[in-house]
């Protein structure tokens, strides 16, 4: 285990790297100048002269790579064009926002998911399964901000059961006011991943059951649901395991269209307002952060996999 | 017929996601000979009017704009554009899975933590900075697309060429001095595409749903020209006060995607029972 999370580690340090090479880029594929950038197209001489001197936009590539880096790597993603607000504060808190959101989807999408998974599987081919299967494909073939526009027409605009926007009420605050507002949201952007964690589910649950320990199970007369919740759902568990977490980094990375819908004032929010702002460093310092804290997620998925099927470890 | 052709024709499902996609592309590819009104034309006198107005199936939009038309003219740039960047993200993977998979060693190790680097971020949010950097625009939407779909193929092809590279008639044409690159070209590729061509249909159904959730968010196409995610991003302001406007563009959209999904199934289920999801 100690040489499987060595190499994990190790490569998580290359994709990092080279993560930091691609944000680094990015800002540097936007046509003109930095310096023209942050200052607009009003700019004298002179000041985007002392600029690009301030910057090191005078220097080779690399050199102003490895400057950006010994920054980024202290804390310091640079001021916000917009607000002169410092970016690695602001991300990090919206961020907060966004974790919230996509950690409730998540949990939505994990145990409806696998709720539905299991029993499609020990009924195949019933009504049931059939119509979690194609409540699964329409789940995978929605587009997530037409959802999210339907819920919030029928739930809040119809039905006035829940709020339509925002994280908190007006006047309001706390965990239960919260919920409220977190509710159509999660289910939003959860739909995606419940359909994809339900077909995982059967699929393996239908693999799993017929195996022959399962039918020694049977054959002992141990009760139904002691046979697929202690014996067969538990050796589903790895492909599933595999998928939820894999999920969760997609879940924080989608989650813009979803905040957008919902005005839901988390990094995607803040990310697109900075794009039409041409916040650059505000971008690219959403984008880092997004990254780092998927690459994290993905590395703790593939060290419980390796928890999990002692296989991995030996590859 | 061919004897997987005859299997898939059997299946209804199949059969139903190509008739979805079919009827789609018809509609895009027919719309400038469609007897419908000019979708940028604005009509103050009619915005917001609910379907089954007279002259307007679909209803109006807040410009008075005939949604039925902009639905139609919006399928075009919807559906190239899912296309055409699945295509290009297939074009460039297949060849880096196919070298990284075949060549193996210091190649494929370079090549695998490139798309490594790449997968570190999250899709969509790739696809958004790059946009952001290249300009809004459905050009650069579809290119950023593009790019952030390449390492799928690149996985996959891998993946299968690891297994294919092993097999004997490779060991055969190797045997009898042919070039690796007419291996890999002649011998390996061929037998490498079936799942490749199943990923291809899938994807074009998903990169529809990004480029129009680029356009939602107003990188992708630009107004006035039709577009569902434009639609729909507009028809968000006023769902209270007439739903159809969002509703119609999101209803195209799930068609489309679920057609490409139950083809792309289909397709999967007869080239190769073992992968079959359900």
């Amino acid at each position: 285990m100690a040489g499987y999370l060595a190499r994990r580690l190790w490569m998580l340090v290359v994709v990092l790297l080279g993560v930091t090479v691609i944000v680094f880029g990015i800002i540097h594929a936007v046509p003109g100048d930095p310096a023209m950038v942050i200052l607009g197209p009003l700019a004298t001489k002179e000041d985007l002269a002392q600029l690009r001197s301030q910057l090191g936009l005078d220097d080779p590539l690399h050199i102003q790579y490895l400057q950006w880096l010994g920054r980024v790597l202290r804390g310091d993603l640079g001021r916000s064009i917009a607000t002169s607000a410092l970016v690695f504060p602001e991300v990090v808190d919206k961020f907060k926002a966004t974790f919230i959101l996509a950690s409730a989807a998540l949990v939505i999408s994990t145990s409806f998911g696998v709720i539905a998974g299991v029993t499609s599987a020990v009924r195949p081919r019933s009504l049931v399964d059939q119509a979690t299967m194609v409540l699964a494909l329409l789940g995978v073939s929605m587009p997530v901000f037409w959802l999210g526009i339907m819920l919030m027409l029928l739930f809040s605009l119809r039905l006035g059961l829940l709020p339509a926007t925002g994280m908190f009420s007006a006047t309001g605050g706390g965990f239960r006011d919260l919920l409220a507002h977190l509710i159509l949201p999660a289910f939003t952007l959860g739909a995606a991943s419940m359909a994809i964690v339900a077909r995982m589910t059967r699929s393996s649950m239908l693999e799993v059951l017929h195996q022959d320990y399962v039918r020694t199970a049977r054959a002992k007369g141990l009760p139904g649901g002691t046979v697929v919740y202690r014996h067969a759902l538990r050796n589903a568990l790895i492909p599933i395991v595999t998928i939820v977490g894999v999920q969760l980094g997609y879940l924080l990375g989608g989650a813009v269209l979803t905040e957008t819908v919902f005005t839901w004032p988390g990094i995607g929010t803040l990310m697109v307002k900075a794009i039409f702002a041409r916040d650059f460093p505000m971008v690219q310092g959403a984008v880092l952060w997004v990254a780092l804290i998927f690459a994290l997620v993905n590395l703790v998925v593939d060290l419980a996999y390796g928890l999990l099927d002692p296989r991995i470890r030996y590859e | 017929m061919t004897y997987a052709a005859k299997r898939l024709v059997r299946r209804k499902s199949a059969v139903l996601g190509l008739g979805l996609v079919a009827a789609f592309g018809l509609v895009a590819l027919l719309v400038p000979f469609l007897p419908l009104q000019e979708p940028n034309e604005i009509d103050t006198g009619n915005r917001l009017k609910p379907p089954l107005t007279s002259g307007h199936t679909l209803g109006t939009d807040e410009f008075g704009r005939d949604i039925l038309s902009r639905l139609a003219w919006g399928s075009r740039p919807s559906l190239v554009a899912g296309v055409v960047s699945a295509l290009l993200s297939m074009g460039v993977g297949v060849p880096l899975g196919l070298m990284a998979g075949y060549l193996r060693g210091p190649t494929d190790h370079l090549l695998m933590r490139a798309i490594d680097i790449v997968m570190a971020f999250p899709y969509i949010l790739l696809a958004i900075a790059l946009v952001a950097a290249f300009g809004p625009g459905i050009r650069n939407a579809t290119l950023a697309l593009s790019i952030v779909g390449v390492p799928l193929y690149a996985r996959l092809t891998r993946g299968t060429v690891l297994s294919i590279r092993e097999r004997e008639y490779v060991d055969a044409a190797r045997a009898l001095g042919l070039w690796e690159v007419r291996i890999m070209w002649r011998h390996v590729l061929p037998n490498a595409f079936p799942p490749v061509i199943v990923a291809t249909t899938l994807d074009i159904g998903f990169k529809i749903v990004a480029t129009a959730g680029l356009s939602f968010l107003g990188l992708g196409v630009q107004p006035p020209t039709a577009d569902w995610g434009s639609m729909l991003a507009s028809g968000r302001n006023f769902v209270g006060l007439a739903s159809h406007v969002a509703t119609f563009p999101g209803l195209a959209i799930l068609l489309v995607t679920l057609g490409f999904n139950l083809f792309g199934d289909g397709l999967r289920d007869t080239l190769d029972p073992t992968m079959r999801s359900w």
